[in-house]
């Protein structure tokens, strides 16, 4: 029973399945963040809601070792990735750039929102300023007490 | 202005939903990537050939409408597609090039032994990396080569008669008369 707890324990310690492979890894450790870092942000083209970093694809792995051959060449990390989005484009960034063809995509929730919270301004300024009605007059209380009393 | 004011959500309604018709449309495949190459110059590769094969440089392409087409033997696509291609160039009348993508030479040969080899030129590219500069991400691929060398359209996945007809024989011809 204890072994079954052990195992169970030890499944559980094991990170979630990596799928860069010993063989792709960087020997210096720096460089080998670096490229892990950009990977996690590069869409795998085959499985196209995975990273590269996260996809077993052959085509994820030729671009990981892509990624970390021109990291080992010197490329800063803005040269790597346009390295990359000049063969598959923006697509290929999971976090899409700011430029006029994404501003509705970056911009537009907030815009939304602006538009609703100014709706809603008006609407609640406007009920406030309206004037709250007239006190009944002598003569209409006399009037709804004899109603109220006919109907009784 | 007040009437307008009330048309607003009305208005916006109609965008949403004329969008999601656009998006939703089962001819639309939303996992297709558009190419980052269109109108850029075609990268340069020069690929050995198979056995006793001139293999293939884009430096040959020089002057001349030309059509490339990613494929592989292990790609059942392909095996689909291939019907398709062995017309093709007499079709077309420009040269058919293909570049066989992570296969090994002697399956390819094996594959084009069995089913006829349509390729005016072949190039190995074992590796991929020629693939990579070009943007490939699944194999087949076929790519329109203008005369300056530039890639002008990449078809992914297997040619269709459809589109062959359609879209291919018209810009060629468009390509081969500018």
């Amino acid at each position: 029973m204890r072994y079954v707890f052990a195992l169970l324990l030890l499944i559980l310690l094991v990170p979630a399945a990596l799928a860069v492979e010993p063989s792709e890894r960087l020997s210096d450790p720096a460089l080998e963040a670096r490229a892990r870092a950009l990977s996690e942000q590069l869409r795998c083209l085959v499985c196209q809601n995975e990273t590269i970093d996260e996809s077993s694809a052959p085509l994820a792995h030729d671009l990981r070792v892509l990624l970390r051959q021109r990291i080992a060449a010197g490329d800063t990390d803005a040269q790597a990735v346009k390295f990359l989005t000049d063969r598959y484009g923006d697509f290929v960034l999971l976090k899409p750039p700011v430029e006029p063809a994404t501003y509705v995509l970056w911009f537009g929730p907030i815009a939304v929102l602006l538009l609703a919270a100014g709706g809603a301004l008006i609407y609640l300024r406007r009920r406030k300023a309206a004037t709250p009605a007239a006190p009944l007059s002598e003569a209409e209380r006399r009037r709804i007490e004899r109603l109220i009393e006919e109907d009784g | 202005m007040r009437r307008l004011l009330f048309l607003l959500p009305v208005a916006m309604f109609v965008a949403v939903a004329v969008y999601f018709l656009l998006a939703l449309n089962p001819n639309r495949d939303p996992t297709l990537v558009p190419s980052a190459l269109i109108d850029k110059p075609a990268p340069v590769f020069d690929l050995g050939g198979l056995d006793g094969g001139k293999g293939l440089a884009l430096a040959g392409f020089k002057g001349q409408v030309a059509i490339v087409n990613f494929f592989a033997s292990w790609c059942e696509p392909c095996r689909d597609e291939h019907p398709l291609l062995m017309g093709l160039e007499k079709k077309i009348g420009v040269p058919l090039y293909g570049i066989a993508y992570k296969d090994k030479p002697a399956d390819t040969e094996h594959f084009l032994k069995e089913l006829g080899d349509p390729y005016d030129a072949i190039g190995v590219d074992e590796s991929g990396r020629t693939a990579i500069d070009f943007g490939v991400y699944g194999v087949p691929e076929t790519y329109v080569i203008d005369k300056q060398g530039r890639i002008r359209k990449r078809f992914v996945g297997p040619l269709s008669e459809s589109a062959i007809a359609g879209e291919l024989l018209p810009l060629v011809q468009q390509l081969q008369h500018s």
